[in-house]
């Protein structure tokens, strides 16, 4: 495996970390958060890890962000941090 | 408290980078974790079960114990959710709208009820109007969704899958469903007493098979016993074995994922929500 | 310098899942609002998945499903050398962490709608001062 390709999908899985975080809208949270469980996704399938990664790409990416999106449906989007 | 909080963190953070000088190399054949366990399943998983894929052949056999409570876990959270949200208290009003003018009724006594169909469908305050192109594109879409899903399981003695990935796809189709008409169109294709019972004999069919070992005279989950009762090749017992507990697992996990979204998305109300 | 490139790409991904599990650990620690303190707790559970996968990976090997083994029942020909797979025991035991974290997900958001349903807010001070009050 390239160590390149690893250090960039790394750089974003950082970034996204940090985004979702920081933003001030729940939603936000919810899509950057699914997007962060994808570029871990890609990571493991770079790893070599295809289970792991076939579970997070239905499970962390998909499922886990619709609960996520349910939840901020029944409760508020705004949040003060 | 964020100061302190961010402290804490660096020194965390610190204590851990130090710790990082004594690990093996990145990508390390000789690594302490790949020289001792592993190279018996990976060299012998093969012509002991004859499942190649090795992950399916840890997970469900060699590990199987392990695996049956990670099932008898997500049971427990299906059902911490409904006894978290469930709410059985039946709302008074109910909103039906006539489908060729949009005109919407409001009925006070919940007795009451009107047929619905082409002529009139249930609305609730939530209610959004909705779009032909979504419906009938998820109405093609689901019923592949859902035969990949159980090819994933299925297949996933041979192919990266499973148990656990082929329930939340299928799950996660019923999800789709809700989300493309509205949470009742789910509710009353798939009822709540079905999905529970689903989740339920999800976790009893994984148990089942390894009392049934034990009754055959094997150990728990010893799936090799099970060669006395099914008529197939002895070698070949191993992977049918897995294949059943998988199929349990993924009943349970698709069932419990259906119970904690529409626990969560109607508050448990079970008639209204995304 | 060489020295310094090859220390760095062994163990530069140690370093970023430390950087990781900081990320998630201060949001656990100082952000204000439930949710995002999920959110923090999902991210330090990913980054301790990714750094136990990253253990069983060995460098040019290939992913672990035995090769040649679709055709027919019985063993392959050639014999199976445990150098060329990467190591399978680290990715069963963080496949079914996942699926458990997004039940126990599933739980703590339950939670998180239950407390918003008594106390119409999901902040931290929030809800101290509500619970003051009584």
């Amino acid at each position: 495996m390239h160590w390149q390709i690893d250090l960039i999908v790394l750089t974003f899985v950082i970034f996204c970390a940090i985004a979702a975080i920081s933003v001030k809208d729940l939603l936000a949270t919810a899509i950057l958060f699914g997007a962060y469980s994808f570029m871990m996704c890609l990571l493991w399938a770079v790893m070599g890890a295809v289970d792991v990664a076939f579970t997070e790409a239905s499970v962390g990416a998909g499922v886990s962000t619709v609960f996520f999106v349910a939840a901020v449906f029944r409760t508020s989007r705004r949040t003060k941090d | 408290m964020r100061l302190i909080g961010f402290i804490i963190v660096c020194l965390t953070g610190a204590f851990l980078l130090y710790g990082t000088t004594e690990l093996p190399d990145w990508g390390d054949p000789q690594s302490p974790a790949s020289v001792h366990l592993s190279n018996h399943y990976i060299e012998r998983a093969m012509e002991e079960t004859q499942v190649p894929n090795l992950v399916t052949a840890v997970l469900a056999d060699y590990r199987g114990f392990d695996t049956m409570f990670e099932t008898a876990v997500i049971f427990c959270a299906g059902l911490a959710c409904f006894l978290l949200l469930r709410d059985f208290r039946k709302e008074k009003e109910r909103f039906y709208r006539h489908v060729p003018t949009g005109v919407i009724l409001h009925f006070k006594d919940s007795k009451k009820k009107l047929p619905i169909g082409k002529e009139f469908q249930h609305m609730d305050k939530q209610w959004v109007p909705y779009d032909i192109i979504i419906q009938s594109v998820c109405r093609i879409l689901i019923p592949f969704i859902q035969i990949y899903a159980l090819y994933v399981v299925g297949h996933g003695d041979f192919s990266p899958g499973g148990g656990f990935q082929g329930g939340v796809i299928f799950g996660s189709s019923l999800i789709l469903i809700a989300i493309a008409y509205d949470l009742k169109t789910l509710v009353t294709r798939i009822k709540e007493k079905v999905l529970g019972i689903f989740a339920a004999v999800g976790v009893l069919i994984y148990v089942g098979i390894g009392f049934i070992c034990m009754l055959l005279g094997g150990n728990f989950l010893d799936y090799s016993k099970l060669a006395k009762i099914i008529p197939v090749d002895p070698g070949h017992i191993r992977a049918l074995g897995m294949l059943g507990v998988e199929i349990g697992v993924g009943i349970a996990v698709m069932a419990v994922m259906a119970i904690i979204y529409i626990n969560i998305v109607s508050e448990g109300k079970h008639d209204e929500g995304l | 310098m060489t020295e310094i490139l090859s220390l760095i790409v062994a163990k530069y991904n140690y370093w970023l899942y430390v950087i990781l599990m900081m990320i998630g650990l201060y949001a656990m620690i100082a952000k204000n609002n439930l949710i995002k303190k999920l959110v923090g707790m999902n991210i330090f559970q990913t980054a301790i998945i990714l750094f136990y996968v990253s253990i069983g990976y060995k460098k040019d090997a290939t992913i672990p499903i035995i090769e040649g083994a679709h055709g027919g029942h019985g063993a392959s020909g050639a014999a199976i050398h445990a150098a060329d797979y990467i190591n399978p025991l680290p990715h069963v035991l963080m496949l079914t962490a996942i699926v458990v974290s997004v039940a126990t997900f599933g739980v703590a958001m339950a939670l998180a709608v239950r407390v918003y349903q008594r106390y119409q807010t999901l902040e931290e001070d929030e809800l101290r001062m509500r619970l003051s009050e009584k």
